[in-house]
């Protein structure tokens, strides 16, 4: 391990993807992920690989979908409504069962919405990324150490199970600077080999195929059902959450991303408070870390989802809570980012056992404090 | 006399696999798709050949062609090929497209990939329909033309004008072969064959962007017998699509 050094998030999730053995980068521009990409097109060309800015965000998918074919770590980053557009690639590549790292350094939206902190693509991200029965790996870095840590998890686990994987991060994420340390380089050559994939018969076996389509129903069925049994598999094992104080929680706040370092000050304000709250942060947004919820039910009386969206994630907590404990929700949306006060308040409410899900108007809030 | 072993005048190409087509009889995809195969197979190249099928009624050469394959959404073959080609430059990378895959929905696709002089070659099948989807108009149909959506005939005061693609492709210095080609005829296939083989080789020799236009038939949705489908082809697309070369960066070497 190196030492630690003062990056900017989306740079430090470009160089850990160039450290996991990424060579190559498609993209198309777009605020606020700019400086991830402009550090790949400063990087990749150095070093043999490809940086290459697409016509679009269809082509920029389109062009992982090849290159992942042909076997090599490959990624793109986008936001939000480049996002939107990469849909297309990415059911392809679930259905032909390519990894690679799409970057959705999430802003506000619907629409051409704004360029501020936003995680209102959280249902897109573990709903619907596409048409079809199917799934990506969705991984939620709240901190520029982290922004690191899941690119290189990103690649390893897309690789092992030959799906696409997504970080979800924001522009507060992509541009905040923290110290990091970077996780030692991987020679790409030193990668695992992929025997399916379509680098050339070379004459030396029969032929490799990379292919979503199936006419016949039944082989259809049958692979849409392996692929969900993988689906299974991976929710039994590869969900990850952070717990912070739940042994004795009453009240359990449950954040992600930006979200989570906010809700994370204002849990230790209630906690300075003498008040019995914790907070569950969901690190895989899908697989969703249910079991770190259903072990707190136990314990806590309550929940409360804290987003940068009307409430999207809460209804996976719902799902998770499966009606033992009552989850309220308080959130912001537009690009709005809550202050910790604001989030100690809904705290408190749901301490005193309301349960709500509260979206503030910002003409409320001046009227009110 | 003995019985001497007659020497052999024409072999199935082994970048094909024995698989029957699926296309209808009569169609001229079946044509080309060999050629394309042939091709590969004399120039040495199926063992590095990766090939990318469309969304049409190629949808499923992957089947068809022995060499690996990649089946692309509907439009992106260049850019999937642009990955391929990207990833594994040593690789022989190409896509095989319909017009309305190619010169509609995937048109930025084609002409991105033809300005960045991507070293690939397209092989794109004009026959002025859509095929797979049952006849309806392509960004090719004629002027007048009847399809299942221009029932009184392709109107180009509402409908837009037919695309040249060769034409257009043209103006663009990546591109480095733009040729024309058809195969309604013996001597316009072995045309035919010599253009594809020119696409790899400049391929092979770096080049950058080849594509080869081959005017085709769709004796099934056009509404015709395979023969009168080669006379309409001849007496109604050719005239408005002239066979050609249109770019070569060798032209006068
Ligand atoms: C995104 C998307 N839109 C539409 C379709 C439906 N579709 C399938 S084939 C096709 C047209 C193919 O026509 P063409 O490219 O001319 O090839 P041909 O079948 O004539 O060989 C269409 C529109 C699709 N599969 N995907
Ligand atoms: S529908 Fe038309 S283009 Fe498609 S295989 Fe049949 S004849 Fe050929």
């Amino acid at each position: 391990m190196s030492e630690k050094i003062l990056m900017k998030g989306n740079e430090a999730l470009a160089e850990a993807a160039i450290r996991a053995g990424c060579r190559h980068f498609f993209g198309y521009p777009i605020t606020p992920q700019s400086e991830l990409a402009a550090y790949m097109a400063k990087r990749l060309p150095k070093m043999g690989g490809t940086y290459l800015q697409a016509e679009s965000e269809v082509a920029a998918i389109n062009m992982v979908y090849g290159a992942s074919a042909a076997g090599v770590r490959v990624m793109t980053s986008s936001s939000s409504p480049g996002v939107s557009l990469k849909g297309e690639g990415i059911s392809y590549m679930i259905g032909a069962d390519l990894p690679g790292l799409i970057v959705n350094i999430n802003r506000g939206g619907p629409g051409l919405g704004s360029i501020q902190p936003s995680q209102a693509d959280y249902w897109m991200a573990t709903r619907a990324t596409g048409h079809g029965d199917g799934h990506v790996f969705v991984l939620a870095p709240s901190t520029v150490q982290e922004m690191a840590d899941l690119a290189r998890m990103a690649f390893d686990l897309g690789d092992r199970y030959r799906m696409p994987a997504m970080i979800l991060a924001d522009g507060l994420l992509g541009q905040m600077m923290e110290p990091v340390e970077m996780p030692d380089p991987i020679n790409p050559a030193d990668l695992p080999p992929k025997p399916w994939a379509t680098t050339g018969t070379k004459g030396e076996r029969e032929h490799n195929i990379v292919n979503s389509l199936s006419l016949v129903s039944q082989v259809l069925e049958d692979m849409v059902l392996e692929r969900n049994e993988r689906y299974q598999r991976i929710k039994e094992v590869e969900q990850i959450a952070q717990l912070e104080h739940t042994e004795d929680a009453e009240l359990v706040v449950v954040a992600y991303g930006a979200a989570s370092r906010i809700a994370r000050s204002a849990v230790n304000a209630a906690r300075e408070e003498g008040l019995k709250v914790g907070m569950i942060r969901p690190i895989t947004l899908w697989p969703f870390p249910t079991k770190a919820i259903e072990d707190v039910c136990a314990t806590a009386q309550a929940f409360l989802s804290v987003e940068l969206s009307t409430g999207q994630m809460v209804d996976d907590v719902k799902l998770a809570v499966s009606g033992r404990r009552p989850v309220s929700f308080f959130g912001h949306s537009g690009g709005i980012v809550p202050t910790p006060a604001e989030v100690l308040v809904a705290i408190k409410k749901a301490l005193a056992g309301e349960v709500f899900h509260i979206l503030p108007f910002h003409s409320k809030l001046e009227a009110g404090d | 006399m003995a019985a001497e072993k007659s020497p052999v005048l024409f072999e199935r190409t082994s970048a094909l696999t024995d698989k029957v087509t699926n296309y209808c009889p009569g169609c001229l995809h079946g044509i080309t798709q060999r050629l394309v195969a042939e091709s590969l197979d004399r120039l040495g190249l199926a063992d590095t050949a990766v090939g990318v099928s469309p969304v049409g009624c190629a949808v499923i050469a992957y089947e068809f062609y022995s060499c690996d394959m990649v089946q692309a959404a509907h439009g992106r073959a260049p850019a999937v090929a642009t990955g391929l080609k990207r990833a594994r430059p040593e690789n022989t990378i190409f896509t095989y497209q319909g017009d309305g895959d190619l010169a509609s929905i995937g048109m930025a696709e084609t002409i991105h990939a033809a300005t960045r002089g991507e070293n690939i070659t397209v092989i794109f099948i004009n026959n002025a329909i859509y095929g797979m989807t049952g006849g309806q108009m392509a960004p090719t149909t004629l002027p007048g033309q009847i399809t299942q959506t221009s029932p009184y005939g392709r109107d180009v005061k509402a409908a837009g004008n037919p695309i040249r693609v060769c034409e257009l492709l043209s103006s663009l210095d990546g591109v480095a072969l733009a040729q024309r080609v058809t195969v309604d005829t013996p001597s316009n296939v072995r045309k035919a064959a010599k253009a594809i083989r020119k696409g790899f080789e400049y391929q092979r020799e770096g080049l950058g962007f080849s594509i080869i236009e081959v005017l085709s038939s769709c004796p099934t949705n056009w509404g015709m017998t395979p023969y009168k489908a080669l006379e309409w082809l001849r007496e109604n697309m050719i005239p408005y699509y002239p066979p050609g070369v249109y770019k070569d960066v060798k032209a006068g070497e």
